[in-house]
C-alpha cells in the first residue's frame, strides 16, 4: 500500500506545491472498453461487482423497466441503462454499462477537500481512499457522469475503483472477466483504442456510419470508454453527455477563488492592523481627559 | 442604572451573542479546513475530518439559531433612516476615529445597521444552502446541478460573512470600552456619549421619566 | 446440438428462433458475438418480442406465438420455389429422391390413417415405396411425382408470404427480409446455424418446430457443416446429460427404449427394436441395438444377469401408458399415487397450472422433496395470502425435505448442449445438512433394499439383484458411477482376427466394443469412452484448436466418441471433396478417413454408396419423417390449443393439433377470446436461473419482482403506465405483477385483427429472497406437445386489467 503511494499521478486536496511522489518513470496507462454494439445487457458485470467487491445493495422493487438496482449507489458501482429507441420504424435497444468513467482530468478529484481522499493513479485509475473521505459530497458535485455517491451508513462517497486491487496485481477488473461476450475489455489505453477502431470498422460496415469511440476530450479522455454506433448521439445511451466538461462553477470554486478569498483575508487583516496602527484605539475614557485638557 | 453605567445589551442578546460567536468559530474554521485543504488540520477543532463534516453543519445550524435571537433582538433598531445619511457622506472622517464630531449615532450606526443586514443575509442563504448540500441526509434529494450551486454559493457567502465578522470584531477592539458591553451588558456612559449619544439621550430621557415618577 | 458452442463462430448467419440465446445463454452467446466479429456473420431473431438477442442482432422479425411452423414452412417455399437449396446435397444426402407409398395424403389439416374414432393416426402410409430387397425406391432426378422433394413442395406451397402474415402477423417485407437471409447460406461455402431452445420445445407442436428447420438446415445443406446444424441450447447446465442418461419416463440411457407391455420377452424386444436397414449398402448403425442394450442389463445386474434369465430383461419394468410428468400429476389428481419422490425440480413452479399441481400434491399421502433451497414445491401447504392461497389445514400430505447439493458442492461431470462432457470438482463441501444427490438417492435405496430383504414384496429381484458394486455402499462416488457408466469387459474381448482388445476388468474405450453376449457392461453406451483405461477424458483441459474451427478435441470428452460435429462425413460430397475448403474437418488418406474430428461414417472409401447419415435406415437426413412423429411426416401448422384467432386459416376445420397431449380435465379449464383477449407467453431472464435463483441475494438484486411486458398500445387502451401493479387472468387464476410498458412487444395484425401479446417471465413465487410474488404457472394450460409431453408455455390466452 504504501509503495503504491509513490503511483499517484494526483492527490485530491493536495497543495501544488508539495505534490505527490514523483520519482517513479510513468506506467502505462489502463482503460477498460466497453462495446456497447456487443453488450446483451445481462448484468453478468453488476454481479461480478458486486461479488468481488462484497457489495450487496437491498432488494429492490421493479418500477417498470429492466434496471434494477435502479441506480448507482454507495453499494452498486456499475448499472446497465436500458433504452429504447425508434427510428424510421427501427427498434433499437441500447444498453450501456454505466459507472466511473475514469477521468484523465477527474472532476471529483478536483472537487475533492480532502487531502488524499480521491487519488489518479499513474496508470489512470481514478480512486478514492476511504479512509480520507470525509463524505462532503463535493466530488458528486465534481462529477461531469453523476457518477459518485455518499453512502448514508458510513457517510463516504463510493463509486468504482477499476477494481484497482486486482490491476496492482496484474488481473483485469471483475467485470472485465465475468463478461460473456467480451463486450467489456481492459488493457493498455493505446490497445483499447486499437481494438476500437477494429471494431468502429466492423460497425460502419454494416451501416453504422457514425459508428466511433466515447472518449471525451473534455476531461481530457476517460479510461473507461465506450464503441458506440451511434457516437454521434451519446445522449441516446441514457444521456450519455455529448461533450462533459468539469462545470466551470467547480472550476472558479476550487480555482481563482481560492486565492482571492485569501487575498480578501489578508487584505482585511492587513487594512485593520494598518488602520489601528494608523488611527489608534478610541478609548472614551481616553477621549474624555483629551477633552478636557 | 449607576451614574457611570448605562444598560446595553440584555442578558439574552448577550447569551445569543456569543453562542453565535462560539457556533461561528468552529464552523468557520472547519469550513476554512474545507475550503483550503491544505488547512486541513483545523479540522482538529472537531477532532478528525469526518467529525468536522459531521458536526460542521449541526453548529452552522446553531450559528442560525443564535442568529435569529440576535435578529429578534436588533431588527427594530437596524433599520436605516434618514438620520442614518450624515454617517455615509463621513465615512472617511469615521475611519479617522472622528465620528463623535461629524454624526450624532442613535443605538446603532449604519455601518453597524449594514453589518447586521450582511450578516442576516449571509446566515440565510448559508442555512439555505448548507442544507440542500448537505450530505448524506438532503442532498440527493436534490439535482447534482442545485447541489454543486450551492456549495460555490455556500463558500462564497461564507468567505463574505467571515470578512464582515472580522471587520466587525475589529471595530469592537477599536472603540475600547464595547466588548465590556457584550460581556456584562452595560456600557459606561462616555463610551454611549461618544458613540451613541443620540441613543443615551434618549435612555436618560426614560431614565428620568422614570425618576420624576418616583418623585411625584 | 448436432454441433457445439464453439461451432457457433464458423457461422455465416446465426437465427435465433425459438430461443433468446443472449437471454438464456449469455456464456454461449459469446461465440455468437465472435461470428459477427471475426466472421462477418449476421445474427436473424424471429421472436414475438425484441430480446437482449434481438438488441445485437442485424434483424429482428416479429411472430405471434405459437406459429414458428408457418414461418419456417413459408421460408421453406420461399426456397424451393426460388432454387435457393444446395441441390446436390439434397439430391445425395436427404430423402428427396425416395420415393412415397401412393397411399400417403394430405388432406384439409389431417395426413392419411386418421381415425377420429380413436383420435390417433395408422401411420403405416407414412412410409417408402420398397423394391423386392426391401429396400427403398428412388428417383435421383426429383421428377417423380411421388418422390419426397415433390410431396415437401406441394405440402409446403400453401406456405405463401400472404399466408405467413395472415397467420403469423408477420410484415411481408420483413418475412421477405428474413427468407433472403436464409437463402444467402444455400451457397455450399455459407452456413447457417440455428440456436433454438424453450421457445420451440415448449408447444403443442414443439417437436415439429425443431423439425420444419430441420428440414430447411437439410436442404440449405448446413447439417454436419462447421457453422451449421441444428442446435438446441439445454436449459439447465446438465439437462443435455439427463436426457442422454435417459431419466425419462419410457427411456433407459442412451436413447434406448423403456420396454412396453407387448415386448414380452428380451428377443421380441430387440426385435422390434432393433430397425432394418432399408437404404441398400447402408450401415444403420442402430443395428447395433442388441449389444448397447444387452451390456446395459449387465450394467444393471452384474453377475445376476445371465443368457438363462435373458439378463433380468424381465425385471425391468414395462410399461403400458406413458407417465410422464404430466400424467403422473394428473394420476396424482385422480388419487392414484400416494407418494412421490421429487429431486431437483420445483413442481409447483414448473409444471402448468399451479393450481392443479397444488391440488395433486394435497392428495398425497408423503412428498419428498431432494433440493439444494427451500421450493415451493416443498412448501406448497403454506398460505402465503393471494400468492399460494391454501388451507394447511385441509392438507394431510406429509412432506420429507431433503437438503442436497449444487453443482459445485461435488465432483462430477456435466454436459453441454454441445455433447462436451465436462469433468467438475468440489468447490465447498454442502453446508449444513446438505448431501450430494447420490448420497441421498443410495441411502434411500439401501433402506428399500433392506425392507424388501426383511418383508419380501412383489418382484423383489428388481432391487435385490441390482449391481451395487460401490465402495461406499450409502455414498456411490461420482467416479465410480461415470466408470460404470462408460463400461467394461467382463471377459477378456478379442476382435475378429483374434487379437486381445481388453482384458476382463478393463475399460471400454468405444461401443464399438460392447458386446450383446453379456461379456461387457455399460451404463449408457453412448458414454463408452469417457473413462477409459487412459483414464478420465472429461478432465482433460487441452485448449489446442489445430483446425482453428474451435473443434478442440483435447477439452473434454464428446459424445459419441469425442465426436465434435455430427453427420460431418456430410461436410463434404460423395467423394470427399469439401463443400467449402475452408471448413474441411475430415480427409481419406488412402486408408481411412482423418482429420480434425473424429468421422461419424466407417471406412467407406470416398466414392462410395454409403450414405453418410449413418444412424439411419437409408443413411439419409429425412425431409420426410416417416413415422416417427405423433403429427405427420411433414409439418403442419396447428393453432395453439387457446387460439386468439379461434381458426386456422389453412384448413379451418382441423383448428388445433389433432394428436395434441390433452387430459379431459385440462379441456375443460381452456379460455377463449371472449374472456381472455390477449395472447399470453412465458419466459425467462438473464438474472434469473428458473425459479432456483431467486433464493440468492446477488440474483433478486438484479430483479427483484415479477413484471409483465405489455405493448405501448395495450398500455393506452387499458390506461397502463409502466410501474402499475396489473392484474393477469387465463382460465386457470390469476396474477398479479408490476407492468412494464415497452416498445419491445408490439400489436400485431393477424388474421385482419390487432392481436396484443402479454410477455410473462417466470422467476418469482412464495419462497426465496425477492419479493415476494405469484407463480407465472398459475396462468398456463396443461397441455402437451404430441410427441414429447412437453407443456405448451408459450401461447395460450389471457386478460389484462390495471389494479387500482
Amino acid at each position: 500500500m504504501s509503495l503504491q503511494t509513490q503511483d499517484y499521478l494526483a492527490r485530491s486536496g493536495t497543495n501544488a506545491l508539495t505534490p505527490p511522489p514523483r520519482a517513479r518513470d510513468a506506467q502505462l496507462k489502463v482503460a477498460k472498453l466497453i462495446d456497447v454494439s456487443i453488450c446483451i445487457g445481462c448484468k453478468a458485470c453488476q454481479v461480478a461487482c458486486a461479488e468481488w467487491n462484497d457489495l450487496r445493495e437491498e432488494v429492490g422493487f421493479n418500477v417498470g423497466k429492466y434496471e434494477n438496482p435502479l441506480n448507482l449507489s454507495s453499494e452498486t458501482w456499475t448499472v446497465m441503462r436500458f433504452n429504447e429507441i425508434e427510428e424510421n420504424g427501427k427498434l433499437q435497444w441500447l444498453i450501456r454499462k454505466d459507472g466511473c468513467m475514469h477521468c484523465s482530468d477527474p472532476g471529483c478529484l478536483k472537487a475533492c477537500p480532502s487531502p488524499g481522499a480521491i487519488v489518479k493513479h499513474a496508470n489512470g485509475i481514478v480512486d478514492f481512499i476511504s479512509e480520507n473521505c470525509i463524505g462532503c459530497g463535493y466530488c458528486v458535485t465534481g462529477c461531469p457522469f453523476d457518477v459518485p455517491r455518499i453512502s448514508s451508513h458510513d457517510k463516504r462517497a463510493y463509486k468504482c475503483t477499476l477494481c484497482v486491487d486486482r490491476v496492482s496485481v496484474g488481473q483485469e477488473p471483475a467485470c472485465v472477466k465475468t463478461c460473456p461476450t467480451s463486450a467489456i475489455r481492459f488493457g493498455t489505453k493505446e490497445d483499447m483504442k486499437h481494438v476500437a477502431e477494429e471494431r468502429i470498422a466492423e460497425l460502419q460496415s454494416r451501416g453504422f456510419a457514425n459508428a466511433g469511440l466515447y472518449d471525451p476530450e473534455g476531461v481530457g479522455g476517460t479510461h473507461v470508454m465506450y464503441v458506440l454506433h451511434h457516437a454521434d448521439r451519446p445522449e441516446l445511451y441514457n444521456g450519455l453527455p455529448k461533450d462533459p466538461k468539469i462545470n466551470p462553477l467547480i472550476g472558479f470554486w476550487k480555482g481563482i477563488f481560492k486565492p482571492l478569498a485569501a487575498v480578501g483575508f489578508a487584505v482585511t487583516f492587513a487594512a485593520a492592523a494598518l488602520h489601528y496602527l494608523a488611527v489608534g484605539p478610541i478609548d472614551p475614557e481616553e477621549h474624555d481627559e483629551e477633552e478636557k485638557s | 442604572m449607576s451614574k457611570h453605567l448605562v444598560r446595553r445589551h440584555s442578558y439574552v442578546a448577550r447569551v445569543g451573542h456569543w453562542l453565535t460567536v462560539f457556533s461561528f468559530f468552529v464552523v468557520t474554521l472547519s469550513g476554512l479546513a474545507f475550503f483550503f485543504p491544505s488547512l486541513r488540520w483545523l479540522t482538529a477543532i472537531f477532532g478528525t475530518p469526518q467529525l468536522a463534516q459531521l458536526l460542521h453543519p449541526i453548529f452552522g445550524i446553531i450559528m442560525i439559531l443564535g442568529l435569529c435571537i440576535l435578529f429578534v433582538k436588533n431588527v427594530a433598531h437596524a433599520i436605516l433612516d434618514k438620520d442614518d445619511v450624515p454617517w455615509f457622506t463621513n465615512v472617511i472622517e469615521i475611519l479617522k476615529g472622528r465620528e463623535h464630531e461629524v454624526v450624532e449615532v442613535g443605538q446603532y450606526n449604519a455601518g453597524q445597521k449594514m453589518l447586521f443586514w450582511t450578516i442576516i443575509g449571509l446566515g440565510a442563504v448559508l442555512i439555505v444552502t448548507g442544507i440542500i448540500a448537505w450530505q448524506p441526509y438532503f442532498a440527493p434529494l436534490f439535482p447534482v446541478s442545485v447541489v454543486r450551486l450551492c456549495l460555490v454559493l455556500h463558500s462564497l457567502s461564507a468567505i463574505a460573512l467571515m470578512l464582515g465578522i472580522i471587520v466587525h470584531a475589529y471595530m469592537a477592539f477599536w472603540y475600547k470600552g464595547t466588548i465590556r458591553g457584550m460581556i456584562r451588558g452595560t456600557v459606561t456612559r462616555k463610551w454611549a456619549a461618544l458613540h451613541h449619544p443620540r441613543w443615551l439621550r434618549e435612555i436618560e430621557k426614560g431614565e428620568d421619566a422614570h425618576s420624576s415618577r418616583l418623585s411625584s | 446440438m448436432t454441433n457445439h458452442w464453439v461451432d457457433i463462430k464458423n457461422a455465416n448467419l446465426i437465427v435465433v428462433m425459438g430461443g433468446n440465446a443472449a437471454e438464456a445463454h449469455p456464456v454461449g452467446f459469446r461465440w455468437a458475438i465472435d461470428a459477427k466479429i471475426n466472421n462477418k456473420a449476421k445474427i436473424l431473431v424471429v421472436d414475438p418480442r425484441f430480446t437482449r438477442s434481438a438488441a445485437v442482432a442485424d434483424e429482428h422479425v416479429r411472430l405471434r406465438p405459437g406459429t414458428d411452423i408457418t414461418f419456417l414452412n413459408g421460408v421453406l417455399n420461399y426456397l424451393i420455389s426460388n432454387d435457393k437449396y444446395q441441390q446436390e446435397y439434397v439430391r445425395e444426402y436427404t430423402n428427396a429422391s425416395f420415393l412415397v407409398r401412393d397411399d400417403f395424403d394430405f388432406n384439409d389439416g389431417l395426413f392419411s390413417g386418421w381415425d377420429e374414432s380413436k383420435k390417433q393416426y395408422d401411420k403405416s402410409s407414412w412410409n417408402y415405396q420398397f423394391d423386392e430387397d426391401g429396400y427403398a425406391r428412388r428417383d435421383p432426378t426429383l421428377m417423380h411425382p411421388r418422390c419426397v422433394w415433390n410431396l415437401l413442395k406441394k405440402h409446403v406451397s400453401r406456405y405463401t408470404p400472404e399466408m405467413v402474415e395472415q397467420i403469423c402477423g408477420t410484415p411481408q417485407a420483413d418475412f421477405l427480409k428474413a427468407c433472403e437471409m436464409f437463402a444467402e447460406t444455400a451457397a455450399p461455402d455459407k452456413t447457417m446455424t440455428s440456436l433454438y431452445a424453450l421457445g420451440w420445445t415448449e408447444h403443442t407442436v414443439g417437436a415439429q418446430n425443431i423439425r420444419t428447420m430441420a428440414i430447411i438446415q437439410l436442404i440449405l445443406g448446413n447439417i454436419g457443416m462447421p457453422g451449421g446444424g441444428i442446435n438446441a441450447l439445454r436449459g439447465h447446465s446438465n439437462v443435455q446429460g439427463l436426457t442422454d442418461i435417459g431419466v425419462m419416463a419410457t427411456a433407459l440411457p442412451g436413447y434406448l427404449g423403456l420396454p412396453n407391455e407387448r415386448h414380452v420377452d428380451l428377443q421380441t424386444y430387440l426385435n422390434m427394436s432393433t430397425p432394418k436397414m432399408t437404404g441398400r449398402g447402408q450401415v444403420n448403425y442402430w443395428g447395433n441395438y442388441p449389444k448397447f442394450f444387452i451390456s446395459l442389463l449387465k450394467s444393471f445386474y452384474g453377475d445376476k444377469a445371465t443368457p438363462e434369465n435373458e439378463f433380468g430383461y424381465h425385471w425391468l419394468p414395462k410399461f403400458q401408458q406413458m407417465v410422464d410428468a404430466m400424467r403422473f400429476i394428473e394420476m396424482t389428481e385422480n388419487g392414484e399415487i400416494n407418494g412421490f419422490l421429487v429431486q431437483g425440480y420445483n413442481v409447483v413452479a414448473c409444471m402448468p397450472n399451479k393450481h392443479k399441481s397444488i391440488r395433486a400434491l394435497s392428495k398425497l399421502k408423503f412428498l419428498v422433496v431432494i433440493d439444494p433451497v427451500a421450493s415451493e414445491t416443498a412448501n406448497f401447504w403454506q398460505n402465503h395470502d393471494e400468492f399460494n392461497d391454501v388451507k394447511p389445514e385441509e392438507i394431510q400430505t406429509e412432506v420429507f425435505n431433503l437438503p442436497s447439493s449444487l453443482f459445485a458442492e461435488e465432483d462430477g461431470s456435466i454436459t453441454n448442449s454441445g455433447r462436451w462432457v465436462q469433468w467438475h470438482w468440489e468447490g465447498a463441501p454442502p453446508p449444513g445438512e446438505g448431501k450430494t444427490d447420490s448420497a441421498i438417492i443410495a441411502e434411500i435405496m439401501m433402506k428399500i433394499r433392506e425392507l424388501y430383504e426383511k418383508e419380501g414384496g412383489r418382484l423383489p429381484e428388481q432391487i435385490l439383484n441390482m449391481a451395487w458394486d460401490y465402495s461406499k455402499k450409502k455414498h456411490p462416488s461420482s467416479e465410480e458411477i461415470i466408470k460404470e457408466v462408460n463400461g467394461k469387459a467382463l471377459a477378456d474381448l478379442y476382435d475378429g482376427n483374434g487379437t486381445l482388445i481388453l482384458k476382463k476388468g478393463q475399460q471400454v474405450s468405444s461401443f464399438a466394443q460392447l458386446r450383446a453376449d453379456g461379456s461387457t457392461a455399460c451404463g449408457c453406451w453412448i458414454y463408452a469412452g469417457c473413462w477409459t483405461e487412459a483414464g478420465n477424458q472429461m478432465a482433460r483441459r487441452d485448449t489446442a484448436d489445430p483446425s482453428g474451427l474451435g473443434n478442440m478435441p483435447g477439452w473434454a470428452w464428446a459424445w459419441p466418441v469425442n465426436r465434435r460435429i455430427l453427420y460431418n462425413r456430410a461436410s463434404m460430397d460423395r467423394n470427399g471433396k469439401p463443400w467449402d475448403p475452408k471448413r474441411q474437418l475430415l480427409h481419406w488418406d488412402g486408408a481411412k478417413w482423418t482429420g480434425y474430428d473424429v468421422p461419424d461414417f466407417t471406412a467407406a472409401p470416398p466414392g462410395s454408396e454409403v450414405n453418410p447419415f449413418i444412424m439411419q435406415q437409408e443413411g439419409v437426413g429425412r425431409l420426410f419423417a416417416l413415422d416417427k412423429m405423433a403429427e405427420g411426416p411433414f409439418s403442419e401448422h396447428y393453432e395453439p390449443m387457446e387460439s386468439p384467432i379461434g381458426t386456422n386459416p389453412l384448413h379451418p376445420n382441423v383448428v388445433t393439433s389433432p394428436t395434441v397431449r390433452l387430459f379431459q380435465r385440462d379441456a375443460a379449464e381452456l379460455g377463449n377470446t371472449e374472456k381472455f383477449p390477449y395472447v399470453g407467453t412465458t419466459y425467462r431472464l438473464t438474472e434469473h436461473f428458473h425459479t432456483l435463483t431467486k433464493a440468492s441475494e446477488l440474483n433478486a438484486m438484479t430483479q427483484p419482482e415479477a413484471f409483465a411486458e405489455i405493448s405501448e398500445t395495450l398500455a393506452a387502451k387499458l390506461a397502463i403506465k409502466s410501474g402499475d401493479m396489473i392484474k393477469v387472468t387465463s382460465a386457470r387464476g390469476f396474477v398479479k405483477v408490476k407492468a412494464v410498458v415497452t416498445k419491445r412487444v408490439k400489436q400485431l395484425m393477424v388474421n385482419g385483427q390487432p392481436t396484443e401479446v402479454v410477455g410473462l417471465p417466470i422467476h418469482w413465487g412464495f419462497k426465496g429472497a425477492t419479493r415476494k410474488g405469484f407463480l407465472t404457472n398459475v396462468l398456463t394450460p396443461s397441455i402437451g406437445d404430441s410427441n414429447t409431453q412437453t407443456p405448451e408455455f408459450k401461447a395460450f390466452l389471457v386478460n389484462v386489467e390495471r389494479v387500482s
